[in-house]
């Protein structure tokens, strides 16, 4: 019987094509309203990284000072002082580790081309197979690279296109802010959304286009791009910079088990004891890892404007619908008479419920399509909006779609359950005479 | 076929009762054609309803085919109605965005027959209304005799034990009233038992049975002499 009350459906819908379009309109406007907001959000909260998000560990020590905590609700700094990351690098206690901070370069293409910058990023030899990142040639560098500081770097795809036209670059040497470098790897597309490892350079910015190892922030003293903070004074110069207090490396360590977790922890504690001995560390112990999620939601990722966002929309879909249960139920109650007359011939309740409920899922597929388009131009409207900074949210995926389209089903027919129950109960005996 | 005993219906409202039918008793044979008159406002249409079962009445027994309908749910009051019961109206009651088949279709879908019976029942019940070459047209393309006729193919399609009509030539014109008629003895002829309220005494005259209506109560009953 689906397939026929389906063919009632589109005849009815053809023959009512202005209450229908109205009906689809408003379950199309709800739907893309609410659904490029689920979207946003959707993507803002998902996890960038589900394969490994609960063996990640974002690592925080509290090296602040003595007056007062680094943030109003007594947590440790997001980030490490250079002194402390390189500790943590040099004493190898998880299974793997990488500090790493933002940088920034000027590319000198060698074919005289005009320089132009490009985002880079610091960081160790684990960073590739910590995070998983893919590469179409070569691999990351090793461990003895970051320990013999040699200059290698790691190009984004995009810049490996750019210098070497897409061709493997592997083996060659590129000039990045005067030093040259020998390309050891170049990735494949990979873009983690959000950028968990560093929210401080916007956490859905791209990834950098340039990988060199930590290690050469002192000799090359390489530019730092990110956050910054100081709770003591510092003397000027590059080598003070890296002895001062000033937290700027984000720590990341891979623990494989809760055991691991938790030995990690302990000697992150023993650490802090032995820097308290040294002067540092003044404040009571507070250091703490945190895996991927929970760093996501420390860090307030999705934001509580994003959340709002999600309830305005909630609100636009649930008034659309309450318009069109005003147009279903005009429109089915026009059909008084009809459902009357199949009363009379042998239709129940419950078989008219179903046929009339089938009609408002049709009206919420078709509004559901519409709707999805509808959110495909809402996301292009906010990009267009705010630039760069959601420039890597909004693309739509097939669970998105499905969820869209199934959300406009379900919406449909709940804003139809009313409707076909009072089209239910007409009384057939007073349609049949009035027709 | 139908038995009727002490059936009492009362409408009300807030302010008013109004006393439809007083305790009719009335019974119809298997095969009869019976004639319901009255004045307007005597129950006939009201008689009727509760005859196909559309409406529950307040107080008396109602047998249909031997089974008593008082107490029914509405599925099992729905698959009388559809096995059981074929309706014929005055204003043809016909779906407009449906064409004659699918019309027809109707109360066989209804019933759960498979495709092909279906369109064996609807070919066969077009044909014998004269309607097999507007299986496709819509009914705003048929004269009103021709949608009757339509309606009366989809009374019959699903092989009921008892046809209901209402009226069933106040819409039409004398000759085609007379053709409608003509075809409804023909089913009449052919086995079926039919109850037909009309006000028209001359149409009331062609059925083998009268019963007279007045104020909800069974004025007097007779017998026309017709013999098909």
């Amino acid at each position: 019987m689906i397939a026929y009350y389906v063919r009632l459906a589109v005849i009815s819908i053809r023959n009512n094509a202005v209450m229908s379009l109205l009906m689809v309109c408003a379950v199309a406007l709800g739907i893309g309203m609410c659904m490029t907001f689920v979207t946003i959000h959707y993507i803002m909260a998902r996890d960038p990284i589900p394969e490994k998000s609960d063996v990640l560990y974002a690592v925080q020590l509290d090296a602040w000072g003595p007056d007062q905590p680094a943030s109003d609700d007594g947590t440790p700094p997001r980030q490490l002082t250079y002194m402390d990351a390189v500790a943590l690098v040099d004493a190898r206690r998880a299974f793997r580790q990488a500090a790493m901070s933002g940088t920034m370069f000027v590319v000198e293409p060698a074919d005289d081309g005009r320089p132009f910058s490009a985002t880079g990023r610091a960081t160790g030899a684990d960073f590739f197979a910590m995070f998983n990142v893919p590469f179409q040639f070569g691999q990351g560098w090793d461990a003895r690279a970051d320990a013999d500081l040699e200059q290698v770097v790691v190009l984004a795809g995009s810049l490996n296109d750019r210098l070497f036209g897409g061709e493997d670059s592997v083996g060659r040497n590129i000039t990045l802010s005067g030093n040259r470098f020998r390309v050891v790897g170049v990735l494949d597309e990979w873009k983690p959304i959000p950028k968990f490892y560093d929210l401080n350079t916007g956490p859905f910015d791209a990834p950098a286009e340039v990988f060199v190892p930590f290690s050469l922030m002192p000799a090359l003293e390489l530019p730092r791009n990110g956050n910054t903070s100081c709770w003591k004074p510092r003397d000027p110069g590059h080598a003070a910079f890296l002895a001062s207090e000033c937290v700027w490396v984000q720590f990341w360590a891979e623990l494989q088990s809760d055991a691991q977790r938790r030995a990690y922890l302990a000697f992150l504690d023993n650490y802090a004891n032995e820097q308290k001995t040294l002067g540092r560390f003044e404040r009571p112990l507070n250091n703490r890892v945190l895996d991927v999620n929970a760093w996501l939601d420390y860090e307030r990722v999705v934001n509580d404007e994003a959340t709002m966002m999600l309830a305005v929309g909630a609100m636009f879909l649930a008034v659309c619908l309450l318009n069109t249960i005003g147009l279903l139920l005009a429109k089915f109650l026009g059909k008084a008479p009809e459902i009357g007359l199949r009363r009379a011939l042998g239709a129940s309740k419950r078989t008219l419920f179903a046929q009339y409920l089938v009609e408002s899922a049709c009206i919420g597929v078709v509004g559901g399509v519409f709707g999805v388009v509808l959110t495909w131009l809402g996301l292009r409207g906010i990009e267009l909006l705010l630039g760069e900074i959601v420039t890597h949210l909004v693309d739509l995926d097939v669970p998105m779609v499905t969820v869209g389209i199934v959300l406009a089903i379900s919406a449909s027919m709940a804003a139809g359950l009313y409707p076909t129950w009072r089209a239910c109960n007409v009384e057939p005996a007073a349609q049949l005479k009035t027709q | 076929m139908l038995e009727m005993t002490d059936v009492a219906k009362v409408y009300r409202t807030d302010v008013v009762e109004t006393h439809a039918l007083r305790d009719i008793s009335l019974a119809v044979a298997e095969g009869e054609f019976v004639a319901v008159v009255g004045p307007s406002g005597s129950g006939k249409t009201t008689f009727l309803n509760i005859a196909g079962l559309l409406e529950t009445f307040d107080g008396g027994r109602y047998a249909l085919d031997g089974e008593d309908v008082a107490g029914l749910g509405d599925n099992a009051r729905s698959r009388l109605r559809n096995e059981k019961i074929g309706f014929v109206f005055q204003s043809f009651n016909l779906i407009p965005d449906l064409n004659i088949f699918d019309n027809v279709d109707v109360p066989l879908r209804y019933r759960g027959f498979k495709a092909a019976e279906r369109k064996r029942r609807i070919e066969r019940g077009l044909e014998l209304v004269g309607l097999g070459g507007r299986m496709t047209h819509l009914p705003a393309q048929l004269s009103g005799g021709q949608q009757q006729r339509a309606a009366i193919a989809r009374a019959l399609a699903g092989e009921p034990r008892f046809l209901l009509a209402d009226e069933p030539t106040g819409n039409l014109d004398t000759a085609t009233a007379a053709g409608v008629m003509d075809l409804l003895d023909e089913i009449h002829g052919n086995g079926a038992t039919i109850v037909m309220v009309s006000h028209d005494p001359a149409l009331a005259a062609r059925a083998e049975r009268i019963i007279h209506l007045t104020d909800g109560r069974v004025a007097g009953a007779g017998s026309t002499g017709w013999t098909g």
